[in-house]
């Protein structure tokens, strides 16, 4: 348990470090105009469209290097003449592409740059092979400029209607906020009256900080409700696979309705392992906590059998809840599921809860049960 | 025909026996593109979509090299809209991205794009405004060259690849962040496990380990998705016409929202000749991989009075877009059957160099082989593989998400995984495609049929780590969203720099430089293949030069659209020398 509550206090700590969220304001330095000659790009040189200045002569496009292909020449097409298969008639020299096709010449055959990118050799650069020409050169190490501190498109429209496109942009890639909800139905068939339960959240937030909102209850048929729980959460993503989740929690129903500060996690464990777990701290000072797991055994596509557990533990004796110090309840189930749609499962299933030590001894006193099996049914949506 | 239906699955049980439609064109100096909310129908059922002059896809806009393009677009729709032209060299105020190079179209208002047409070939257009380019805002442009065309042909077909779903784009993208693996109706189960399928326990106790999952090659898929060629499911078959002994050119082009497909038409081998809009030297191949974004023109001559299927099949081999190749309207041929799917493997989780290890050659890594540079010395001897061994096993205490690894990568809860020992996969076929018992396409076979306007050795280089969450669809470079991330990745004019992507997630990212052509360092010198959008595969690296000889702000971004909504963009910004902030 201690353990537990390491990890719990770790976490925490880790929770409400502040996010550093450094945002650099752009003011609008002086605009340069765009170099002169934007209009005639060495590409577009080199396609023939324009000439770049200074170049005395026209990089001829593609008439010279692809002659037009002379009409009946059907033996000979362009493509097959390009790979060096035949010679158009008129193509007095097949120039480059079919049979000057150089053996691709690797600086330095020891490190290919895959290895040398992973750090496991440096390639030999600084002899690249004798007539290696274009991306088989190997690159420099000249320093990359400084980020510039306008947008060029400021130049040319209205500052904010610009301002105001690019902080939609900004926000639509990557920073949208979205909700879920999750309502989880569950009849139990068991000796004695019959129970239901249920178990519902909601949630709403970006990826890594969301409000949630959790709701769970139990009853009895012909007993009435047994006890609510409400938390409401501030849920902070601090992993890839866990969220820290802190705030209050109150419980109404026939028992004592308390409030708690709350703080936990939950979140995918490896081997798949769904957990979650939370300490409470009452308003009479009094601690308890609670872990849960669950795992999900796909048997087909859209049929599942999920095992799922869930440990209540308590720092003292709470006699006007019922709970004793130590482990206070421990629930194991098994729940068959059908996935008619993702968002629509039903199932059914076995589950089975043991009321341990002090807590047990409390309900016997009360002339209650301390071990339930039910049979249950139930249906699990999400939207 | 009728008889030939039996051999059909059922999604591909015909609605129609063949519809033979071009798609509408517009050309000229003075184009009008009206961007409006229409219906659509795919195999019979209607559903919602955004189309441009009442089509989807939107009309194919052939313009001519050497003219100076005029677009009209009116924006019809209640919210901002855009075209990007995707694949244009043009100036950036004309590139079409909102906040980016233009403030957007104002619902009901206007915009006029001009520029000059410097460029031939297979190219596409677009929506860069939120999701709109799923449900129909996206079209083809074809622009032909100001002289002779090199490649010879008799007919043309525009084939445009899509995905469709009836579910809206805003919908789908939240079942993606809620619900990790949503759309996946193909995982590993325990009855697979009991037939002896998939991986073996031992592997899936690992793989379950790392949190990872070998069937998590497409997020969205043929669970939702109906695959379209112009527009059309498989079940209406869109059918394209041929004489028998034509050479026929097929302009294929990837307008999907987020699939990859893999491209064949049995019994017909393809002979690629335009990569990206530009040509390349010929190469004869039985299938090729196309990401999103991506355009391939390649020559068939079906010699036979017969009909031929055309099979786009999505990478995760969970659907198909499928159209008829025949002389005549009405024919149809055999539809194959999809083929099973492919798992992840190591390489794909960024092991790749202790899969080369294994495979006992680290100067001869798997696709340098299969170039033919070099003969794995896999069975020079047992010392040499006992030595790799041990670097396997050193390699083993690799972690998954070793930022030490990558020290630019930001410590973040987007960050799943950094590939431990990446690499360079270009000379790859693709997820799936290693053993399809047939020559497949990779960029090692894609040589520039032009000599390159730039053969100067890079300046510099760069590191972009493609970095992601599958469990929280969280997606980035460098582990920061551009939600998060407001300054540009900045290059001066002029300046040849090499990019390095390095893919630390296992699923694979198109990705796409607005305003730029780059070369793919492939080993193809001055001649090495151009590109706008390269294919960057799990786990992998692909590596690019070019030239920043684009003014102006661009945008640089995975081209799945949900990746690249959830953040896996940046601006990139090339200034004059001497322009410094």
């Amino acid at each position: 348990m201690t353990r537990v509550w390491t990890l719990l206090v770790g976490l925490s700590a880790i929770a409400f470090a502040a996010p550093a969220a450094a945002q650099s304001a752009h003011d609008g330095h002086a605009p340069a105009k765009p170099a002169a000659d934007a209009g005639c790009t060495p590409e577009h040189a080199a396609m023939g469209h324009c000439i770049l200045e200074g170049e005395g002569t026209t990089t001829s496009a593609h008439g010279e290097q692809m002659p037009a292909p002379a009409e009946g020449d059907a033996g000979c097409t362009p493509e097959h003449a390009a790979m060096g298969h035949c010679r158009l008639k008129d193509d007095p020299a097949p120039t480059a592409h079919g049979d000057h096709t150089p053996a691709p010449v690797a600086s330095d055959p020891d490190c290919a740059p895959e290895h040398a990118a992973m750090g496991h050799c440096t390639p030999k650069a600084a002899a690249p092979a004798v007539g290696a020409v274009g991306t088989d050169l190997p690159a420099g190490d000249a320093p990359a400029p400084a980020p510039p501190s306008d947008w060029y498109a400021d130049r040319i429209f209205p500052k904010a209607e610009m301002e105001h496109a690019r902080h939609a942009m900004m926000v639509e890639s990557g920073g949208l906020l979205i909700g879920y909800t999750s309502f989880d139905l569950e009849y139990q068939s068991r000796k004695g009256h019959d129970g239901y339960s249920w178990n519902g959240e909601v949630w709403y937030g970006g990826d890594i900080n969301r409000l949630t909102i959790k709701n769970e209850g139990e009853g009895a048929f012909g007993e009435g409700l047994e006890g609510t729980e409400t938390q409401l959460l501030y849920s902070r993503a601090i992993g890839p696979y866990f969220n820290a989740q802190a705030g209050v929690r109150q419980d109404f129903g026939p028992g004592a309705d308390r409030t708690y500060a709350t703080i936990g996690f939950e979140g995918l464990a490896p081997y798949w392992f769904e957990v979650e777990g939370a300490l409470f701290l009452s308003d009479k000072g009094d601690l308890l906590g609670r872990f849960e797991a669950e795992y999900d055994q796909r048997i087909t596509q859209k049929l599942v059998l999920q095992p799922a557990a869930e440990v209540s533990f308590a720092l003292q004796d709470v006699p006007e809840s019922g709970i004793g110090s130590g482990v206070s309840d421990v629930e194991l189930g098994l729940r068959l599921r059908y996935e008619i749609v993702k968002e629509f499962a039903p199932y059914v299933g076995v589950a089975w809860s043991r009321k341990l030590g002090d807590t047990a001894r409390f309900a016997r006193t009360a002339g209650e049960g301390v071990e339930s099996t039910s049979l249950v049914i139930g249906v699990r949506t999400w939207f | 025909m009728a008889g030939l239906a039996a051999w059909f699955p059922a999604w591909a049980q015909p609605v129609s026996t063949g519809i033979v439609a071009s798609l509408p064109t517009v050309s000229g100096n003075d184009i009008t593109l009206r961007i409006a909310r229409q219906t659509m129908r795919v195999d019979g059922k209607v559903s919602r979509a955004i189309g441009i002059n009442g089509t989807v896809p939107a009309p194919l806009v052939r313009l001519k090299e050497g003219q100076t393009a005029k677009l009209t677009v009116v924006n019809d729709l209640d919210e901002d809209s855009s075209i990007h032209w995707h694949g244009l060299i043009l100036p950036f105020q004309m590139d079409g991205v909102p906040g980016v190079s233009f403030p957007g179209i104002k619902p009901r208002s206007t915009f006029v794009y001009e520029f000059p047409v410097v460029q031939s070939g297979t190219y596409w257009y677009h929506s860069h405004s939120g999701l709109q380019e799923q449900i129909g805002h996206y079209g083809p442009i074809v622009i032909d060259p100001a002289g002779a065309d090199p490649v010879a042909h008799d007919r043309e077909h525009v084939i445009v690849l899509s995905d469709h779903s009836r579910i809206s784009p805003e919908e789908i993208f939240r079942k993606l962040k809620v619900n990790p693996g949503h759309f996946n109706m193909q995982r590993q189960t325990l009855g697979g496990l009991l037939a002896g399928k998939d991986q073996p326990l031992k592997d899936r106790v690992e793989w379950g380990a790392m949190r990872m999952d070998p069937t998590d090659v497409a997020d969205v898929n043929g669970s939702t998705y109906t695959f379209l060629v112009n527009g059309y499911g498989p079940r209406d078959n869109w059918t394209a016409l041929f004489t028998p002994g034509e050479r026929v050119r097929l302009r294929i082009i990837n307008a999907s929202a987020m699939s990859i497909f893999n491209v064949r038409i049995p019994g017909l081998r393809m002979t690629v000749v335009q990569s990206d809009g530009l040509n390349v030297v010929p190469v004869e191949i039985d299938e090729f991989q196309i990401g999103v974004a991506e355009t391939y023109d390649v020559i068939v001559t079906p010699t036979d009075d017969r009909a031929y299927t055309f099979v786009a099949e999505v990478n995760d081999r969970s659907g198909m877009a499928r159209a008829t190749l025949a002389p005549r309207a009405g024919m149809a041929a055999e539809v194959p059957p999809l083929r099973k799917r492919p798992l992840a493997t190591m390489t794909d989780m960024g092991m790749g160099a202790m899969a080369g290890g294994a495979a006992g050659d680290a100067a001869c890594t798997p696709e340098h082989a299969a170039m033919g540079h070099c003969t794995p010395a896999a069975d020079a001897g047992a010392a040499d593989h006992s030595a790799h061994g041990a670097a396997a096993g050193g390699a083993m205490n690799h972690s998954m998400r070793d930022f030490s690894v990558a020290p630019q990568v930001k410590r973040d809860p987007s960050v799943q995984s950094i590939s431990p020992m990446p690499i360079n996969r270009m000379g790859e076929p693709g997820q799936g495609l290693e053993d399809v018992g047939h020559k497949v396409l990779t960029y090692h076979d894609l040589k520039s049929l032009d000599r390159n306007p730039d053969v100067r050795a890079p300046e510099r280089s760069l590191d972009i780590h493609l970095t992601g969450n599958m469990e929280r669809f969280m997606w980035s470079f460098d582990g920061v969203k551009m939600s998060d991330h407001h300054e540009p990745i900045p290059f001066l004019e002029g300046e040849r720099v090499r990019v390095n992507l390095i893919n630390d997630s296992m699923m694979v990212h198109p990705i796409h430089l607005h305003g730029h052509f780059f070369e793919l360092v492939t080993g193809k010198g001055d001649h090495s293949p151009r590109k706008h959008t390269v294919i960057v595969q799990p786990g992998g690296i692909a590596t690019f030069d070019f030239t920043a000889d684009a003014l102006g702000d661009w945008a640089f971004h995975c081209h799945l659209l949900y990746h690249m909504h959830a953040g896996m963009m940046r601006v990139v910004s090339v200034r004059p020398r001497g322009d410094a902030a």
